[in-house]
This record gives C-alpha cells, sequence and structure tokens, in this order.
C-alpha cells in the first residue's frame, strides 16, 4: 500500500506520494524571484527556511492559481531539494494498492510529471512524480 | 571498551603528529645539528608508534618504531643526518600518513612496508650493535605487553626532576564493594594528572579501564606538589580505600628498571598515546582546557543563533512601533547581548589558516626539488583566522598560486646568477587582518609578469582585440591571466601551467564572496593578494527598495551612495551614465534588470538613489527607489533548485519575517564583458 494526498487544482484531482510531503501550509507573503521560470512563484520563509514555492497550475500548464481561502502550500523534499507547491485546495490522504496506481497512461495524456492514473472509488487521480518537478528546466 | 571509540580520536591526534613531524623535518633540514629538533619529531614518532600499537595497527607500529630508531641514533649523535636519511624519513611520514588516511576511510591501515622498513634498517644497521635492542622494541610496538621504563621516559623524569619535580610511586587500593572499579580509577587519574605527569600505570592503563585488575593500582607520578598533598588529594575521592605515596629517587628507579627486566610479569606499560603526547605538551606549555566539538554541532548553533538574529530583527520593530519604554529597553538589552553572543559563535567557528598554511612548507619542497629550483617559503600570519567554511575551501586555489609563483614566477637559478639576484628564490605566504575582511598574499621575487607576454598571448587566444590591448592599465593586463584558457608559461608542466587554473582559482574565490588581484614589478616579482570576508553566514549590507520590492546590497561592495538629482545623468552610447569624483559610472536599473512590476503611481519628482558598488577598480551605479538603512542579515542559501539566478546571491529574512534577495554585484560587471 502506498499513502498518497490528494489535491485539487481547479476541479481536477491530483495526488504525491506522502513520502515527499513535509507538510501543508496556509498562504504566507512570497517574495517574487526575478528572472526565475514562470512557474515558480517566489520564495517563502518558512520558520527560517527560505523555500521555492511552485504555481502547480502553472507548472503543469493549466492556468494559474488565484488565491482563495482554500489556497495551500504543500512544502515536499526530495533528496536535499525543499519545494512549496501551491494548489487549490487538500483533500484528503487515501491509502492505495499497487494495483491502483499501476493504470497507464496513454496517448495524448503523456507528461512527463505524470506517474499514473488512481481509480479510487471512481474518482480519477493523477498522481504525481517528484522527481520530475524538481527538474529545473534547461535554458 | 572498545576501541572504536577511539578510533576518531587516533586519526585526528595521529594526523597532528604527522603533520607536526613533516614540519619539524623540514626545520631539522635547515639546521641538521639541532638535537632539540630531533627530539622533538622522536617524540611526536614515539607517541604515534604507542597508539598505533594499542590501537592494533601493526604495520602502522613497526614503521614509525624503524623511524624511531632511526632518529634516536641521530639523537645520540651515533649517526649523522645526511640527505638520503632525510629523503627516506620523509618518505616514511608519507607512508604514514597514507596508512593513516587509509585508516579513516575506514580501511585497516596495511600498507607494504618492508622496502622502507628495510631501507631504515640499513641506515641504522652498518653494524649490529643495535639489534638486539631492535628486536625487544619490535616486540614492545607488535604486543605491547612486556615494557620497562624506556629511553623517552626516562628523559622525561630526567627533565622533570631538573624542573624540582618530584617522582612518585602512588599505591592507591579501592573499596573492595566498588561497582565501578574502572570508573573510580579513571577518577584518580584525573585527580592525578591534575597535580602531575603520569609515567606509567600497574596494570597497564588499558586493562585498568577494562575492569580487568583487582582493588588496587599502582601508578608512577610525576610531581612538584609534596607527598602529603598528593595523598589528601588522592583520598578525597570516593570509594578510595587507601593510598600510599612514597618518593622515588634515581638509583631506586634504576632498580626497579632492573626488576622489571628480570620479572615481566610485575612490569607495566607507559600509559601510551595520549598521556606522552600530553607529557610533551605540558612541558612546552600551560594546558589550556579545551574539548573538540563536532562541526556538525558548531553549524548548527550557527543556524539556531542565525534564527534569532532574524527574530531581533523582528522584535526590534514591534519594539519601536507600540512605543513601551519597558519593551524597547529590553530588545536594546538583548540586541547588546546577542551581539556578544554573535561575535562569540562566530568566533568559534574561526580557524588559524595554520590549518592550511602547514603542508605547503613540505609541498614547496619537494616542489623545487622537481623544478630544480631553490626556493625559500616564508609563512607569515598562520595565526589568522578565518570562518571554517572559508578555510576549507581556501586550500586549492592557494596551491595552485603557490606553483604558479614556483614554476612561473621565479627563474631557474642559473637565471637568477646571471641576473644578480641571490641565488635562492623567496616566496611570501602570508595572511592578515584588515577591517572585516582577511587578506592572503602570495608573493614571490622572481620575474614578474611580462605585461608584453599577456597581451600577445591575450590577442593571440582572442582574449581581447589588438585595439584594446593599447589602452588597459597594468592591473588590467595583469588580470587577463585570470581568463580561461589563459597559460603564458612557454613550456607546459606538470607543475601549472595547462591553461586551466588561474580562472579556476579566480571563480573560487570568488564564490567565497572575495576577490583577487596582482601586482607586478618587471624584474622584481609579483604579489597575488586575495581578500576575503571574515564570515560568510552573516553580512551587513544596505536594504534599498525598488517600487515595492526590498533588496539587500552586501556592504562589502558598495563605494557609496548618492542621488540623480545631486548627478546629472548622461547617455552616452545608449548606456546611461553619471559622472562621479571624476569616473564615468555606468548606470544600472535595477527595475529593468529585475523586472520588477511597476506601481499605479510612480512619484516622478522623487529623487533616485544610487549605489555606488566596486568590482576590482571598476564601479557602476545600481539604480534603486529608496534606501532603507543598513542591517545585519542572515544569508540563507537558494537551494539547488534555483541556483543560477542572474545578479541574486541568496537570500534573507527580514525583520517582518518576509524574505528579501540578495544582490551579487559582481554578475554585473561579468554582463559587460
Amino acid at each position: 500500500m502506498v499513502k498518497i494526498i490528494v489535491f485539487k487544482l481547479g476541479e481536477e484531482e491530483y495526488a504525491l506520494d506522502i513520502e515527499f510531503v513535509q507538510s501543508i501550509e496556509r498562504i504566507q507573503p512570497i517574495t517574487r524571484v526575478p528572472n526565475a521560470p514562470s512557474y515558480v512563484k517566489g520564495l517563502m520563509n518558512l520558520r527560517g527556511n527560505v523555500i521555492p514555492i511552485i504555481d502547480l497550475r502553472k507548472k503543469l500548464n493549466i492556468g494559474e492559481t488565484n488565491f482563495t481561502d482554500h489556497t495551500r502550500i504543500i512544502i515536499s523534499k526530495y533528496e536535499d531539494i525543499e519545494l512549496g507547491f501551491i494548489v487549490d485546495q487538500t483533500s484528503d490522504v487515501i491509502d492505495v494498492s499497487r494495483d491502483e496506481l499501476e493504470m497507464e497512461l496513454s496517448g495524448r495524456m503523456e507528461f512527463d510529471a505524470f506517474g499514473g492514473i488512481v481509480n479510487f472509488s471512481g474518482r480519477l487521480i493523477i498522481l504525481l512524480k517528484m522527481e520530475e518537478l524538481v527538474k529545473t528546466e534547461v535554458k | 571498551m572498545d576501541l572504536n571509540n577511539y578510533l576518531e580520536l587516533f586519526i585526528e591526534e595521529s594526523k597532528e603528529h604527522v603533520q607536526a613531524i613533516n614540519d619539524e623535518l623540514l626545520k631539522l633540514e635547515i639546521e641538521p645539528e639541532n638535537i632539540d629538533i630531533v627530539n622533538e619529531i622522536f617524540r611526536s614518532a614515539h607517541t604515534l608508534k604507542g597508539m598505533a600499537a594499542s590501537m592494533g595497527f601493526d604495520d602502522l607500529a613497526s614503521l614509525t618504531h624503524e623511524m624511531e630508531n632511526v632518529l634516536d641514533m641521530i639523537r645520540q649523535s651515533e649517526l649523522r643526518i645526511t640527505e638520503e636519511i632525510m629523503n627516506v624519513v620523509f618518505t616514511c611520514v608519507d607512508l604514514i600518513a597514507k596508512m593513516v588516511d587509509n585508516i579513516e576511510q575506514g580501511g585497516d591501515g596495511t600498507e607494504d612496508v618492508t622496502e622502507i622498513v628495510r631501507k631504515l634498517q640499513s641506515i641504522q644497521n652498518p653494524s649490529i650493535i643495535h639489534d638486539e635492542e631492535r628486536v625487544s622494541a619490535q616486540n614492545e610496538a607488535a604486543t605491547t605487553k612486556e615494557l620497562v621504563i624506556d629511553e623517552f621516559q626516562r628523559s622525561i623524569i630526567q627533565e622533570a626532576r631538573k624542573l624540582g619535580n618530584h617522582v612518585y610511586e602512588v599505591y592507591v587500593k579501592l573499596d573492595e564493594r566498588c561497582v565501578m572499579k574502572s570508573v573510580r580509577a579513571y577518577m584518580v587519574f584525573q585527580a592525578a594528572e591534575d597535580l602531575g605527569e603520569i609515567i606509567q600505570t600497574d596494570p597497564p592503563v588499558e586493562q585498568i579501564e577494562e575492569d580487568q585488575f583487582g582493588d588496587s593500582f599502582t601508578l608512577l607520578l610525576l610531581s612538584h606538589h609534596d607527598r602529603l598533598k598528593i595523598e589528601a588529594q588522592l583520598t578525597n575521592i570516593s570509594e578510595v580505600k587507601a593510598v600510599i605515596v612514597t618518593e622515588k629517587t634515581e638509583q631506586e628507579l634504576g632498580n626497579t628498571d632492573k626488576q622489571n627486566h628480570l620479572n615481566p610479569n610485575v612490569t607495566d606499560k607507559p600509559r601510551k598515546g595520549k598521556e606522552n603526547q600530553k607529557a610533551s605538551e605540558t612541558k612546552k606549555k600551560p594546558v589550556t582546557k579545551s574539548i573538540r566539538v563536532d562541526i556538525e554541532k558548531l553549524d548548527r548553533l550557527m543556524n539556531l543563533f542565525s534564527e534569532l538574529i532574524i527574530d531581533r530583527g523582528r522584535l526590534e520593530q514591534i519594539a519601536r512601533k507600540s512605543q513601551i519604554p519597558d519593551l524597547i529597553e529590553t530588545v536594546e538589552h538583548m540586541t547588546r547581548i546577542s551581539t556578544d553572543l554573535q561575535g562569540l559563535v562566530l568566533n568559534m567557528r574561526m580557524v588559524p589558516v595554520e590549518q592550511v598554511f602547514n603542508r605547503f612548507p613540505r609541498m614547496v619542497r619537494d616542489l623545487a626539488k622537481d623544478l630544480n629550483k631553490k626556493v625559500q617559503l616564508v609563512v607569515e600570519g598562520a595565526e589568522t583566522e578565518l570562518d571554517r567554511t572559508v578555510i576549507d575551501e581556501i586550500g586549492d586555489p592557494l596551491v595552485h598560486l603557490l606553483r604558479n609563483a614556483l614554476d612561473h614566477g621565479l627563474e631557474s637559478t642559473d637565471e637568477r646568477i646571471a641576473n644578480n639576484k641571490p641565488e635562492e628564490g623567496r616566496i611570501l605566504l602570508k595572511a592578515y587582518h584588515s577591517g572585516n575582511h582577511v587578506f592572503i598574499e602570495v608573493v614571490d621575487d622572481g620575474k614578474g609578469i611580462n605585461r608584453e607576454k599577456v597581451l600577445k598571448k591575450a590577442i593571440e587566444r582572442g582574449v581581447i582585440s589588438e585595439e584594446e590591448s593599447y589602452s588597459l592599465s597594468d592591473q588590467q593586463v595583469y588580470s587577463l591571466i585570470f581568463s580561461s584558457g589563459f597559460s603564458t608559461a612557454d613550456k607546459i608542466s606538470d607543475i601549472s601551467g595547462r591553461g586551466v587554473g588561474l580562472d579556476v582559482v579566480k571563480t573560487k574565490i570568488e564564490s567565497l564572496g572575495g576577490t583577487i588581484t596582482i601586482d607586478s614589478t618587471p624584474e622584481q616579482g609579483s604579489a597575488f593578494r586575495i581578500q576575503l570576508p571574515l564570515s560568510l553566514s552573516i553580512i551587513y549590507s544596505m536594504l534599498v527598495k525598488v517600487a515595492e520590492e526590498i533588496y539587500a546590497i552586501p556592504f562589502n561592495s558598495i563605494v557609496e551612495i548618492t542621488t540623480n538629482s545631486d548627478n546629472e545623468v548622461y547617455t552616452l552610447h545608449g548606456q546611461k551614465v553619471i559622472q562621479f569624483r571624476g569616473q564615468v559610472v555606468p548606470l544600472i536599473e535595477l527595475k529593468e534588470v529585475f523586472q520588477v512590476p511597476q506601481v499605479e503611481s510612480p512619484k516622478v519628482n522623487q529623487p533616485l538613489y544610487i549605489v555606488i558598488v566596486r568590482k576590482g577598480d571598476q564601479t557602476i551605479g545600481l539604480v534603486t527607489d529608496t534606501v532603507l538603512g543598513q542591517q545585519e542579515i542572515v544569508l540563507k542559501p537558494l537551494g539547488r533548485y534555483l541556483n543560477q539566478l542572474q545578479g541574486i546571491s541568496g537570500a534573507t529574512i527580514l525583520g517582518n519575517g518576509e524574505v528579501a534577495l540578495i544582490i551579487d554585484t559582481n554578475q554585473f560587471f561579468n554582463e559587460k564583458g
């Protein structure tokens, strides 16, 4: 079994492996970073650490996040890289079995950061690959 | 007790001893007649041997042992120092260092020592007189079992006597109901060490530590206190039942010596390693109490302290706003304390550059031999302290500069003689503090940098154009040798000058927040000067505002701050400039390079502030909206994800908890080409 944390980007549901997730934070002041890729929203002070914040919708090319009361930042860590992802809403943490995880994406749905689709009692959830998300684009 | 606990200590101390031996050997090369130096080396070698043997590294022990024998013969004037002997001993030390490295990396420290051991033996052994002694001593090194008061200890005793110390035999009996006898024994050792030096114990320390003894043990103690005082001090320790202190005369000691010979069962072993080292140290200087701390702990302390500084900033802000006198007073007090604390924390992380410098004499010696040049390396200011992080990084650049000075800077011996210069070249390695910076200089008295040659190469390599070359100052020409793919050496050698190198040096220094400059006089030599910040993590900076965004500019690059109302802005070839103190200073609009979003109603009549920053002898002006004031900021790295942001070197957290970016002014110069 794998624990994944499910969140919403617009009406769609996405998920990250909870192994990489450190905490979920409310929106705090974010400092813009000049000359950074457009999906880098900026830097945030999280208890004394400076963490880059990624607008996940922009990163996945599905628009831009508008901040609401539900907007959250998922703080994640992969190897030594700490990143925060802005999501529209976090819903729940669910257990999925390996089989459920391994539904393949095919054809038009291919995207490097997509790790597979989870069918959780009728909900279709896209599991994101952390190792792809932490890659910076080569300019 | 598990030996692994001591392994780290063993490695650290072994390294110190290897370094000490290296240093002293170099001195010995200059003053071959100085027996004091031989004694120093002998002590270090002896300690090393003892430590290695007790840790079970037999190869290391037997090698050091052979070396010790040779040294002993030199000490006793039975052997004269020749170059051959020096070379063998140097090789030997190298091998020891290699073994210690191997042990550090988890190996067992085995090396093929037969060849070098054979060389060492052939030095000692044109005659066979010392054979017997060696065999017995070898046993000692290998098994660490039977031992008498050895040469070294006898010499300590003799010296101590001269200084008015007494030799006591201290018999200690513990309470038979005592549960942790080894701990009590340890306390006795501690107390005894406060009173003097422990030379021997019976049974050996290792056995005592492992609880393998009855209720009693005996110490041989050197002390200038009288008998009663020692008795009183030791009896004070709880669960010690009886203490009998008897003074030993020289004859008696001789006797014990003989008895020991006859009856190996009652002999004991010196407390090796640490004790002996202590003994040799205490003689030189009063003991300062210090502890070794894991560097990671210091880093954590530093991090925690940085957080405190951020909170302090926040508190100051709140206090100012609130106008509560009590709060303001308390915050001010806290500020003063934390400033002191900061000094202390930073200080703790400071390490003398000696740590890096002390491997250079050996390196220079070997290099000079390879190059067939005569070189004297003068080291000054080795006690100058630098932040630990800088120390770790500065070694390679310095190696490079020294090699460069030796290979390219200094002429060959023939050339020097032809030019009426002293045959022996001189390289000065000097460190000193000045203001908030540390300077390290590498100065040689060689041929200096040939301007024409550098220019010719630079044009050949396409670094500059021919027209440009006429207008360059000497300084600018010299700095060309830092550009990548540049080598002025006529021949490519192993030592330096493969065309890579000096540019790497420059990049490294700049990554440490430092700068490097060159001075040179033809036929008189060159000087490379490195300027480094004292600390990397807390820096003074000027906070400026661009539209609604706050940026920090490090103080060390700022020359002056002015406004555009005081200085008229001209446009030259599309580039905005101001005239400032007789210089034309190009302006850089931070608003443009950082693409700062414009605020609704720009206030037109407000003067713009121009922060003039410097790199080497160039200046530029950064245009900002407002200058907020100076502040101590804590440098926070941006991490691997955002590593190459143009014009940004890092981030910091302001008093209000928000993140501000730190401007890397150097990059604006690079951009200009």
